[in-house]
C-alpha cells in the first residue's frame, strides 16, 4: 500500500526543510508587525497639535530634548503610547488563550462578560461608592475575577467544557449589561457621563503607575504562558487526547484560564473595556500566520496594532477634543 | 522491557452511570488485543480507563506493577498513547503540525524540538503514506486520509503500548484494511502492543491475536480467536444468530450472520403492482417466504 523505503529509514530532512520555512516565515511575519508598530509608535509620538521632526524625535527620546518638547513626548505621548501597546498585548493574549483553550472562536473576554464584569463593577465603584480612579481600577479587576469564576462554577458539570463555558459566558455578558443599563439609568447625568467614558474605555490620561501595574502582570505571564504552551497545543486536540499524551486537562485548563482572566482584569482594569481588540486579535495573527499554529506572538502584536491605531484614529484623524476616547471607531474593524 | 498493562478489578462509569463493574483483564505485552462487543457494552469505557483517561471507581489500572495514577502523567504517555473515537483539531492546522504535537510527552519543559523529534514524525507519516500531505491543512482532507494522520500522531507519540477507539470507523473497507495492516506492521516490527476496539467481527478475528468480547460491561470471551469467536458467544453477546466459518484467506473464525429472513429475499416490488407487494405483506402480516 505505501512506497516507503523498505529498511525502514526514512528521511526527516523535507520535512525539516519545510518546518524551516514555516519558522521563517513566521520570523518574517513577526520583523514586519514590529517594524509596523515602531513606525506607528514614531507617528504618535511626533505627531500632533506640536509636531517634531524625526531627529528631534530621536534628541527628545534619548534625553536631550527641549522643555516643551520633554513635556510633549515623554510625559504626554509616550505613556500614553506605552499603555495603548501594553493593554493592546494583554487583552490579545487574553482573547487568543480563551480561544485556544475552550476551542470557540467566540469565546474571548468581551464576548462571555469577563470584561462585561469589571465594567459593572467599575461604574459600580463610580456612580455608587464613589470611588476614585484607584479604587475603580481595583473594582474593575475584581469584577472580572468574580464573573469568571461564576462562569467556572455555572458550567462545571464534572469538568468543563468549551461550549458550555462560551454560553453561560454569553448568558452573563447579557446581565451585567443590564445590571449596567440599571445603575447608568438611576444615576445623575453628569455622573453617568464621567461613567460612560469609562465604559467606552481610554488610554488619555495613561499614569506611569497603570503602565507598571499592567507591564508587571505581563512580564509575569507571559514566561508562564510561553512554558505552558506545548500543554495548550495538546489541550487544542481535546481533553482526551490531552490526557493521553500526559496532559492534565481540566487542571490546564484552569490554569490558563486564570491567566487569561488576569490578563483581560489587568487591562480592564487599566483603561476600561476596549472593546473588540481580544475578540479579533488572535484570529487576525492566525490568518495571516495561516499554519493553525497558536500563534500568540504574531495576536500580542495585531493586539499592540490595533490599540495603537485606534488610539492614533481617535487623537487625530476624527474631529474632537484630544481625550477622545480609543475605542470610539473600533467597531470598524472587524475581522 | 515490555511493560504490562492490565486493569485489576476496576470499575468504571461517567457521573453516577456504573458502566463496568469489578473487571480483570491482562493486555498481553507485544500483541495485538482487540475488543469486541455490542453498542454500549462498555469497550470505549475500558479503553478509557485503561489509557487512564477514566479513574477507576474501585480498583486499579497498574502499568509495570505500579497503580497508573501515581506514575506521573508525561512518563506514562512515552508508554501508553490512546487515539480516541473522534478527536478534535484546531482549525486550519497543517498535517505536519498535527502530527508534531504527537512529540509532547517526549519534550521537556526547555527543550521544545530535536531533529530526532524530525525523524521519528517523519517516520510516523511514511509509515501512515501520510508525508505527501504534510504541508496540507487537516480539514481539507478526505476521511481515509485524515484517519491516517490521526494514526501517525499516535505513532509519532511512539508508545510502547497503543490504545485505538474504533480506527477504522467511517472509513471504506480499503481503508480499513489499510489502516489494520498499517498496524499489524508495527506491532510485528517494532512489537509495539496494540489495543483496539472494532466492529467488524471478521476483521477483528483476522487481525487479532487476542479477543476480548464484551458484553453488559462484563469481559465474556477472552483468548485466541479461533476459541472466543463461536456461535454461541456471539449469540450471547450480540444477540445475533450466526454460522462460523473458516476465513477463506486466513482461517481465522468468520461470522456469518443469519438475520430473519435466512438468505436472499425475491423482490416482489415491480414496477407494475408495486401496491400488490405492500397488501400481501399487510394481509398476511410478513414476507412470502
Amino acid at each position: 500500500m505505501t512506497t516507503r523505503p523498505s529498511d525502514g529509514h526514512v528521511d526527516a530532512a523535507p520535512l525539516a526543510a519545510a518546518r524551516a520555512s514555516r519558522s521563517r516565515r513566521n520570523r518574517g511575519i513577526v520583523l514586519v508587525l514590529v517594524g509596523a508598530l515602531l513606525v506607528l509608535a514614531a507617528f504618535s509620538l511626533a505627531v500632533g497639535a506640536y509636531s517634531l521632526s524625526v531627529p528631534d524625535l530621536l534628541r527628545t527620546l534619548t534625553g536631550q530634548g527641549t522643555r516643551s518638547e520633554n513635556f510633549i513626548v515623554l510625559s504626554l505621548r509616550l505613556p500614553r503610547l506605552t499603555l495603548a501597546v501594553l493593554v493592546g498585548v494583554a487583552f490579545a493574549i487574553s482573547g487568543a488563550l480563551f480561544q485556544a483553550v475552550l476551542r470557540n472562536p467566540l469565546a474571548s473576554p468581551d464576548i462571555i462578560g469577563v470584561t462585561g464584569g469589571a465594567s459593572a463593577a467599575a461604574v459600580f465603584g463610580l456612580l455608587i461608592l464613589g470611588f476614585g480612579a484607584v479604587a475603580t481600577s481595583l473594582a474593575a479587576f475584581a469584577g472580572a475575577i468574580v464573573v469568571a469564576c461564576v462562569i467556572y462554577l455555572l458550567a462545571w458539570r464534572s469538568g468543563v467544557v468549551g461550549y458550555r463555558f462560551v454560553l453561560i459566558g454569553v448568558g452573563v455578558a447579557f446581565m451585567v449589561q443590564g445590571l449596567l443599563g440599571y445603575l447608568l439609568s438611576r444615576a445623575d447625568l453628569n455622573d453617568a457621563n464621567g461613567a460612560l467614558l469609562w465604559l467606552v474605555g481610554s488610554v488619555s490620561g495613561a499614569r506611569w503607575q497603570d503602565i507598571s501595574v499592567v507591564a508587571v502582570v505581563l512580564l509575569v505571564l507571559l514566561p508562564v504562558i510561553r512554558l505552558l504552551s506545548g500543554r495548550l497545543r495538546a489541550l487544542q486536540l481535546g481533553d482526551d487526547l490531552a490526557r493521553s499524551l500526559g496532559v492534565g486537562a481540566e487542571h490546564t485548563r484552569l490554569v490558563l484560564l486564570v491567566i487569561a482572566v488576569a490578563l483581560a482584569a489587568t487591562a480592564t482594569a487599566a483603561v476600561g473595556p476596549l472593546a473588540f481588540v481580544a475578540f479579533v486579535a488572535a484570529p487576525i495573527a492566525r490568518r495571516v500566520v495561516g499554519t493553525g499554529g497558536l500563534a500568540l506572538l504574531p495576536a500580542a502584536l495585531v493586539g499592540a496594532l490595533i490599540t495603537t491605531v485606534a488610539d492614533f484614529t481617535a487623537q487625530h484623524l476624527l474631529p474632537g477634543p484630544i481625550e477622545l476616547p480609543a475605542t470610539s471607531n473600533k467597531t470598524g474593524k472587524g475581522a | 522491557m515490555l511493560h504490562l498493562l492490565r486493569a485489576e478489578g476496576v470499575s468504571l462509569g461517567y457521573d453516577q452511570t456504573s458502566i463496568i463493574a469489578n473487571l480483570d483483564l491482562a493486555i498481553m505485552p507485544g500483541a495485538i488485543t482487540v475488543i469486541v462487543g455490542a453498542n454500549a457494552s462498555g469497550k470505549s469505557t475500558l479503553l478509557k480507563g485503561l489509557a487512564r483517561l477514566l479513574t477507576p471507581d474501585a480498583g486499579q489500572v497498574t502499568l509495570g506493577g505500579r497503580n497508573i495514577k501515581t506514575l506521573p502523567g508525561k512518563k506514562v504517555a512515552t508508554v501508553v498513547g490512546l487515539l480516541p473515537q473522534q478527536p478534535v483539531a484546531p482549525d486550519g492546522i497543517t498535517v505536519a503540525d498535527l502530527v508534531g504535537r504527537g512529540r509532547y510527552p517526549h519534550q521537556g519543559w526547555f527543550r521544545q524540538w530535536s531533529s530526532t523529534d524530525d525523524e521519528i514524525v517523519a517516520a510516523a507519516m511514511a509509515a501512515t503514506n501520510t508525508h505527501e500531505l504534510a504541508a496540507r491543512r487537516l480539514g481539507d482532507l478526505s476521511g481515509g486520509q485524515r484517519q491516517r494522520v490521526w494514526i501517525a500522531m499516535a505513532l509519532a507519540q511512539d508508545p510502547e503500548i497503543l490504545l485505538l477507539d474504533e480506527p477504522t470507523t467511517f472509513l471504506d473497507v480499503t481503508h480499513q484494511i489499510e489502516v489494520l495492516d498499517l498496524l499489524l506492521e508495527r506491532n510485528r516490527e517494532r512489537c509495539t502492543t496494540v489495543v483496539m476496539v472494532l466492529h467488524d467481527l471478521n476483521l477483528a478475528a483476522r487481525y487479532a491475536d487476542h479477543l476480548v468480547v464484551m458484553c453488559a460491561g462484563r469481559i465474556v470471551a477472552n483468548g485466541a480467536p479461533a476459541e472466543t469467536l463461536t456461535a454461541e458467544i456471539v449469540r450471547h453477546a450480540f444477540d445475533l444468530e450466526a454460522r462460523i466459518v473458516p476465513d477463506p484467506v486466513c482461517g481465522a473464525p468468520m461470522v456469518v450472520p443469519i438475520g430473519r429472513f435466512h438468505g436472499r429475499v425475491p423482490t416482489v416490488c415491480t414496477e407494475d403492482a408495486p401496491s400488490q407487494a405492500h397488501k400481501n405483506a399487510t394481509n398476511k402480516g410478513r414476507l412470502p417466504l
